[in-house]
């Protein structure tokens, strides 16, 4: 059955009759209409499009048709079959859509569910608290300063104007290795990176030195015999007690928030004269109705570190000519500091590993 | 150091309106730092007055007891004038007595609010008090009877009571040492409060003339004892109580009442800050001598504890031997006790750095040695021993010996040459040179050069902590106010920022954090069962520690040389506290010891680079470590499906993350090492060092050994590892280029190959690598297979190769050429059979 024909009479042919193309064209379109899935959209458009389709016969038989019929019934079943082949393309696009959102509803999950495959890290919040005030100190142009936690004694004490019968080294209750003839002590104080520091670099200098420091106090709820400090040096040309309160107000409002400044009070360090204990502003309450704050107790302030102006005689022994250079350094408990920041009651957690601390802050504080 | 205000007081006049909040906020402003004030009288308030009991008329119970109606007096404090009428339960006193009435309106302590109140058919209007009823002691016999001549009705009772007291308890630093006394105290008022004036110095007195009647004294070291003073009093009373105001402010200071005569010596100390020593003049053989002690020398102080002495401690003796510990604490044998009726007074400035050497040597804190280490003014001795003279006298019934025995003169104050702009140049702010010598008159300096730039000063003989310029600066700037110091922040010259190294660090902690573990941070102590604990053997490096003389515990006396044993213990104590999954880290230095003795200095000018070299190299070596472990499971179980516990892997891929977080790849190595399982520890080590050779090793990793677990109470399979971070730092990769990529196609070749068992895999890759050349762009060991049929004693390793050309595609047949000389390779230095 392929080819023109030729021997058909035309007249005989009775499906390219304008009525016959026409129910073709409705049973088709009413067949596309009524698929309800692809799958039955595929048998309609076998049935009805398809190479053995009632339409395509019909269009097959044009050529048999004599010249004056091929045209008006070529037309006639064109359109026909373009009908039939628009219905199929729209339906197919409208079921593939719901076939498409079927799927999705299919593949819905709960959400809810718990995610935790993976175990999640994170960081000490002192180690974070002594990058957040190194990070301070350094946008500020200092730099940051180290040295070791097994210390000489000479830069721990005597360097620091602590002589041997220095009744100041009483205060700092110090561990001592053995023998005692080595004058090796755990260092009770960040200052002897001061002194390193000093007896290395020429002025200006400007450093802050976050360290773990040692002293034989029992463990308890406030005192650990390791803890943590910041000190800062500054040795230049001019710089006064003024510049002291500057650094350590910057410091402060950096760390504490704008409006948290200081205050000092004279006390006595033997590294500095004048020396000032140094009250940090209470961050709650900023000194306004104490009465009614936790974090200050009523003060208003919070007792925060020491100060001064770096003594002479430190200049000297660390090689500084006090003639044309002054300093002033300062020093604070980081891991105090922390405490009160976030209120922490008892010190003890920050050094007993316990996962559930570290995990609380995260990577970030 | 605690002291009654109203005894501050008596050397100073304080203006009414200046309150003891406003006091104290000066005394702390300038340098004596508030710690608390005490006042008995505290929680009372409201009106608390005296009355005077008019009628009582005691009226029977039907609850069988009596109480007393009465009529008070109590003065215009009722705002009336009439009398008072109060039921009282007491029957201690009678009409006409004096007593205390807190009236409706007053509180009493506990917050008990006084009002009228209908009660036992009357309205008691208020309340006789009891001694327990105003927090005055445990006394609730009856109620508080005072003396006839105590008061007028209506008057406060506070003052009475001696409720209006007030102590204040001040924080005194070491350089302020006559701040330890009233005399200090009362002074430092009339400096620093505003309105303050008239200080009377209470060390200020006529003290009879010296001369040769006295007590013999022999003082053999003039620089340990500079002045000695001895006075006598004799048919001393040792009965006689001591008198209630010096037994309360002594009390109130914070010290026991002993006895008369000893509470009259710690009197004067609390007074002048001169400490005193009494002996039982009656026990003294012969004169007194000052000297050392001999080495060896034995004595028993008055606590009763036997002293060996050193040549450096300065002793007093008579005939008998030694008798006192000088300036520290007295002996035994001379001690005053209840029978003594003749004392000698001892009245001596002791030089502050024996004091403190002896005071620590042996163990001996008292409140005299805390004065006389610090440093005593030398020149109140004689005025100090009157004191204590006459208050003997005065209260004990004694004679004073007309003997007075002074030896020694006080040593002269230095002349300090101040710059005059000094306090100005170092505080930043406008001082000028008169105002600095005014403030330095006003502390008790001589000051002179006014106006010639330079100041000369010599500092008063009760500061013997001026000793430089700046220290008078310090004066200055106090009492200037240092809340006047302004704020200007330093500009520094432009920062480099933080170190590569200090940058480093913080890779590696963010990377271990990354990788799911938590930082701790623990105590670096340990001791030798933390090593047994981790199997470490005796003979193992890591046994050589460094021991502390101090220990805080002494099981942990040494200094760390690994941070396993603190991280391991933390890893058992999360688990003792339930949890079951976790990795915890720590980056901290560990102690090498090496036992150099590092020099004490001088300190009068900058050490020498040789001298500093020499504390360098007695430190020990610290290197930064950072330790790892985790327990439990890596990916946990869930509704996922089974989770898959934590394997040696896991260290060994977290150290190596570790190393790339610098740039660096780490090669592994099959070791025995404690604390690891002896099949399943590898060690690292820089994998840029060539196959074979003996890389730089940069730590361990892997599956701690079962034994140690069990030990530790850890779940068995625990994984950990320890790596040199100062390795890593120094081999850090500074820049690392960028990869060049080929856009050509990939031609994936897949190989098996069984080896012996023993094989490491990472030398048959290695041997793939070098086979396959360059076209080989990467191996990736997919599968381990041991069985049958593979046969015993042998794996199958299976690996997919990739390989790629950078300049074309590879021609059919080129992988595979490749492929077979990998496997050529292998089989040769691996003995590797294709499958």
């Amino acid at each position: 059955m392929s080819g023109p024909n030729t021997d058909y009479d035309p007249v005989e042919v009775t499906p390219l009759k304008a009525e016959e193309v026409e129910a073709m064209r409705e049973a088709a379109l009413a067949a596309v209409a009524a698929a309800a899935d692809l799958d039955a959209l595929k048998q309609v458009r076998l049935e009805h499009a398809g190479d053995r389709s009632p339409l395509a016969l019909a269009n097959r038989e044009i050529g048999a048709l004599p010249p004056q019929a091929r045209k008006e019934a070529g037309q006639r079943v064109g359109q026909a079959r373009g009908a039939v082949a628009r219905a199929l393309a729209e339906r197919q696009e409208v079921l593939e859509a719901e076939h498409e959102e079927g799927m999705l509803v299919t593949e819905t999950v709960d959400v809810t569910l718990p995610t935790d495959r993976r175990r999640r890290g994170s960081r000490h919040p002192l180690t974070l608290q002594s990058e957040l005030i190194a990070d301070i100190f350094t946008a500020m142009g200092w730099e940051i300063a180290e040295g070791p936690l097994v210390e000489a004694e000479w830069l721990n004490f005597d360097a620091l104007n602590l002589g041997p019968d220095h009744p100041a080294r009483t205060m700092q209750d110090t561990f001592w290795t053995e023998p005692a003839e080595n004058h090796v002590v755990l260092r009770t104080q960040t200052s002897p990176v001061q002194a390193r520091t000093m007896l290395t670099r020429t002025p200006p200098i400007y450093v802050a030195c976050p360290g773990r420091v040692f002293r034989t106090d029992e463990y308890d709820a406030t005192h650990s015999p390791m803890f943590h400090q910041v000190e800062g040096l500054v040795v230049d040309e001019g710089i006064s007690m003024a510049h002291l309160k500057g650094a350590l107000d910057h410091f402060a409002a950096r760390m504490f928030g704008e409006g948290v400044g200081t205050r000092f009070r004279p006390s006595y360090f033997p590294f500095t004269e004048p020396s000032a204990e140094v009250d940090l502003r209470c961050f709650v309450c900023l000194g306004v109705r104490p009465e009614e704050c936790r974090t200050c107790r009523g003060e208003g302030w919070i007792e925060w570190g020491g100060c001064g102006v770096v003594n002479p005689r430190v200049l000297v022994a660390c090689g500084v000519d006090p003639e044309v250079y002054s300093g002033f350094a300062f020093g604070m408990g980081i891991d105090r500091s922390f405490m009160f920041r976030h209120e922490l009651e008892d010190l003890r957690p920050l050094f007993e590993g316990d996962v559930r601390f570290s995990s609380a802050f995260g990577t970030e504080i | 150091m605690k002291a009654p205000l109203s005894w501050i007081k008596e050397y100073v006049d304080v203006p009414a309106d200046v309150t003891t909040e406003e006091l104290t906020r000066r005394l702390t402003l300038t340098g004596l730092k508030l710690e608390a004030v005490e006042s008995p009288g505290a929680q009372i308030s409201g009106p608390l007055v005296v009355g005077r009991v008019l009628t009582m008329e005691p009226e029977p119970q039907k609850n069988g007891k009596t109480i007393n109606w009465c009529t008070v007096d109590v003065g215009d404090a009722n705002g009336t004038g009439e009398p008072q009428g109060i039921v009282c339960g007491a029957h201690n006193f009678a009409p006409g007595d004096l007593v205390v009435v807190i009236l409706p309106g007053g509180v009493l302590p506990g917050n008990f609010e006084i009002s009228a109140r209908k009660t036992y058919g009357h309205l008691s209007a208020g309340m006789i008090c009891s001694a327990r009823e105003l927090g005055l002691g445990e006394d609730h016999d009856g109620i508080i009877v005072l003396p006839a001549d105590a008061g007028e009705p209506g008057q406060d009772a506070r003052g009475v009571l001696g409720l209006d007291e007030e102590v204040i308890e001040l924080e005194v630093n070491p350089d302020r040492a006559y701040a330890l006394s009233l005399r200090g105290i009362a002074r430092e008022v009339a400096v620093s409060v505003e309105g303050a004036t008239g200080f009377r110095d209470p060390a200020l007195r006529d003290t009879p003339p010296a001369n040769d009647a006295g007590h013999p004294v022999v003082v053999e070291d003039p620089t340990g004892c500079p002045v000695f003073v001895a006075r006598k009093v004799t048919g001393f009373d040792p009965s006689a109580p001591t008198p209630s105001f010096i037994a309360d402010r002594i009390a109130a200071a914070g010290m026991r009442s002993i006895s008369l005569a000893v509470d009259v010596t710690n009197y004067v100390m609390l007074e002048t800050g001169r400490p005193i020593h009494g002996y039982d003049a009656d026990k003294l053989r012969g004169p007194l001598v000052v000297r050392r002690a001999a080495a060896g020398e034995r004595m028993v102080t008055l606590d009763g504890t036997q002293r060996v002495l050193s040549p450096e401690d300065l002793v007093v003796t008579d005939d008998s031997g030694i008798i006192g510990l000088g300036g520290v604490m007295g002996g035994e044998t001379t001690e005053m006790s209840a029978t003594t009726t003749s004392i000698l007074v001892e009245a001596a400035h002791w030089d502050a750095v024996s004091m403190f050497r002896t005071g620590k040597r042996h163990r001996i804190t008292s409140e005299a040695g805390k004065r006389n280490e610090r440093g005593v003014d030398p020149t109140i001795c004689e005025a100090a021993a009157d004191r204590v003279v006459e208050l003997l006298v005065a209260h004990g019934g004694g004679a004073a010996d007309p003997g007075v025995t002074v030896v020694g003169t006080p040593p002269p104050m230095p002349t300090l040459t101040v710059a005059g702009d000094r306090a100005a140049r170092v505080s930043g702010m406008e001082i000028s040179e008169q105002t600095a010598a005014e403030m330095l008159r006003a502390v008790g300096c001589e000051v002179s050069g006014e106006g010639t730039g330079t100041l000369s000063v010599v500092p008063p003989p009760w500061r013997p902590d001026l000793t430089d310029p700046q220290d008078t600066t310090e004066e200055v700037v106090r009492l200037v106010g240092y809340d006047k110091v302004p704020s200007v922040v330093p500009v520094p010259p432009a920062g480099r920022g933080l170190t590569r190294v200090q940058q480093l660090r913080r890779r590696f902690s963010r990377t271990a954090a990354a990788e799911g573990y938590t930082e701790v941070v623990t105590f670096p102590f340990v001791g030798d069962a933390d090593l047994d604990a981790l199997g470490i053997p005796g003979d193992d490096p890591r046994r050589t520690l460094l021991r502390l003389e101090n220990p805080l515990s002494a099981e942990a006396p040494c200094m760390t040389t690994t941070l396993l044993p603190g991280l391991l213990r933390a890893a058992a104590r999360n688990v003792g506290l339930g949890a079951a999954s976790f990795g915890l880290f720590e980056t901290a230095t560990v102690t090498l010891p090496t036992g150099g003795v590092a020099p004490i200095l001088p300190v009068d000018r900058r050490p020498t680079e040789d001298e500093l070299r020499s504390l360098e190299e007695a430190l020990p070596r610290q290197p930064l470590r950072l330790g790892l472990v985790a327990v439990g499971e890596a990916d946990a179980s869930g509704w996922w499906g089974q989770g898959r516990p934590v394997s040696w892997a896991d260290a060994v891929d977290a150290a190596r993350a570790v190393a790339d977080s610098v740039g660096l790849e780490l090669a592994a190595r099959a070791t025995e090492r404690a604390p690891w399982h002896p099949g399943r520890c590898a060690e690292l080590v820089l994998a840029a060092v060539e196959a074979g050779d003996d890389g730089t090793v940069v730590g361990h990793a892997g599956e701690l050994h079962p034994k140690v677990c069990a030990t530790l109470g850890l779940p068995r399979g625990s994984v950990a590892a320890e790596l040199d971070l100062d390795v890593l730092v120094e081999h850090a990769v500074h820049l690392r280029p960028a990869p060049a990529f080929s856009g050509y196609p990939v031609a994936k070749e897949d190989v098996a190959l069984v080896v012996d068992a023993g094989v490491p895999a990472a030398s048959v890759e290695a041997a793939l690598r070098e086979g396959a050349g360059e076209l080989l762009e990467s191996v990736r060991l997919f599968d381990v297979y041991t069985g049958e049929q593979v046969g015993e004693g042998r794996k199958s390793l299976a690996y997919a190769l990739r390989f790629r050309a950078s300049d074309r595609t590879l021609k059919e047949g080129e992988a595979a050429a490749a492929r077979e000389a990998a496997v050529a390779r292998a089989a040769e230095l691996t003995g590797a059979a294709q499958r």
